[in-house]
């Protein structure tokens, strides 16, 4: 028996920043949410704006199989063979955060099958407001809620969107028809958050996700300099 | 050894995959078979004799040392559907990571890196029962638990079933899962003497012809 782990066995290690064959492994960011918000329009967005810099994919966590890999297989936003669906048994959190071992799974047969990869984007299928992605999975994790599912969420808080890495605000466009007040979400969003980043976005603007974009590539840009 | 290392393989949280499998549940839900506590108890009891047996059997005699790539074999062949195949390989996969990170044990590198898409879970469970110091019996009872609890924590998802009710079914199974751990475990010390063919081989049909319609399924909750 021994207990110290070393990386030659580093597939029983989930957060070990190498792969087996010693190479360096994958950034991976989480997307979590509640239910519309538009994480999958995010990560399609994402990977329009990423694919020709950064080898990409992406692990899908659905409530039914694999609507969230269906869309952006149907958008052709990557190769067919970099988007894997991973089924939950109808509990998304579980999958993402009490027991991950499907999700890595998922993530290693990406980067053996494909090869060397620099960012693999999980997305969770809307859950609630408690859902946070295990540090086993993931290196950092973006929250995303719009301006749609009420402008209190970010006064009320929870786990996801006081501690994500990043916080999303999605959806602008539509704030003056739902009666949105976007500065006080702001406010709201700082006073939980204290220093950590709030975008507000509308994939819908021109600007759309180049925002969340820069803020990957900065995470993509800080991983690879800590080689 | 420590008796309790039972509590932690056999925990329902134990990271290994199994909250995303319904032991067949969903689609004898969908197919009406059942539609409550009492029907959850038939299916779980059919279970339990069938593929229940066999799983614990085959756990049993991993934990005894017996060779894992044959009783690899011996799952496969004790397993006519393709679907259950590809998911029993799966959650052995997961939990193989689980184990290797809980118990670390050369066992279990060998099998992972013999079968690195996943060797049988009944078999995986049972070496890795014998890496925590378990016994034979252990790791019967952890196998034949998991093939009842899983489809009755499902059911109580897929029906919105009472809970109290759920776990009533399980609470009047325990003594028949006691006697399939002792035919299980009294095979597997047959097969130590006698080769892997001393294994029961039942089968539930309608489990595996099940298995095969929900694997098809558009949409579903549950990964088999
Ligand atoms: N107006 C507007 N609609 C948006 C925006 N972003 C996404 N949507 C729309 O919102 C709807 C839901 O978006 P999805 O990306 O599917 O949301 P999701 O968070 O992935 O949803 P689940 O996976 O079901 O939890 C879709 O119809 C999107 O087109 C936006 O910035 N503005
Ligand atoms: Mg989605």
């Amino acid at each position: 028996m021994h207990l110290d782990h070393s990386h030659d066995e580093s597939t029983a290690v989930s957060a070990d920043a190498h792969r087996p064959d010693g190479h360096r492994r994958a950034l991976r960011i989480g997307l979590g949410g509640p239910v519309g918000s538009g994480k999958t329009a995010t990560v399609a967005a994402l990977c329009k704006e990423l694919r020709e810099e950064l080898s990409l994919a992406v692990v899908t966590n659905d409530i039914y199989t694999r609507e969230d890999a269906e869309f952006l297989l149907r958008e052709a936003v990557l190769p067919p063979e970099r988007i894997t669906a991973v089924e939950t048994g109808a509990c998304p959190h579980t999958a993402i955060r009490d027991d991950i071992s499907a999700n890595l799974e998922a993530v290693e047969d990406l980067e053996d099958e494909i090869g060397p990869l620099d960012l693999i984007l999980v997305e969770s299928g809307g859950d609630n407001l408690t859902a946070t992605f295990s540090k086993g999975l993931v290196d950092a994790q973006i929250f995303v809620i719009d301006v749609a599912g009420g402008d209190d969420i970010p006064r009320k808080g929870g786990p996801g969107v006081t501690t994500a890495d990043l916080l999303v605000v999605n959806k602008t466009d539509l704030a003056p028809y739902v009666g949105s007040d976007l500065e006080g979400m702001a406010a709201d969003a700082k006073a939980q958050r204290a220093e950590l980043p709030v975008i507000f976005q509308s994939l819908r603007s021109d600007v759309g996700v180049g925002p969340v974009a820069a803020w990957a590539r900065a995470q993509y840009a800080a991983w690879a300099a800590s080689a | 050894m420590s008796q309790a290392a039972l509590l932690v393989l056999a925990d329902g949280r134990f990271p290994a995959g199994g909250h995303a499998h319904s032991g067949g549940a969903e689609e004898a839900v969908k197919a009406g078979r059942v539609t409550g506590a009492a029907d959850l108890e038939e299916f779980c009891r059919g279970r339990l004799h069938t593929t229940g047996l066999v799983s614990a059997a085959l756990a049993a005699a991993a934990a005894l040392g017996l060779d894992p790539l044959e009783l690899d074999e011996a799952a496969d062949a004790r397993t006519p559907s393709a679907a259950l195949r590809v998911a029993g390989r799966r959650l052995g996969r997961q939990m193989m990571r689980a184990a290797r990170s809980a118990w670390p044990d050369p066992s279990l590198d060998q099998l992972a890196a013999a079968r690195p898409k996943g060797a049988h879970q009944p078999v995986v469970l049972g070496l890795a029962a014998r890496a925590a110091g378990l016994g034979a019996r252990d790791a019967a009872y952890c196998s034949a638990y998991e093939c009842v609890s899983g489809p009755a924590t499902a059911t109580v998802r897929l029906l919105s079933l009472d809970p109290f009710d759920a776990t009533g079914v399980l609470a009047r199974l325990a003594p028949e899962l006691d006697l399939v751990v002792r035919e299980a475990a009294e095979a597997a010390q047959r097969a130590v003497a006698d080769g892997v063919d001393e294994l029961p081989a039942a089968s539930a049909p309608l489990l595996e012809v099940g298995a095969e319609a929900h694997a098809g399924w558009p949409a579903r909750l549950f990964a088999s």
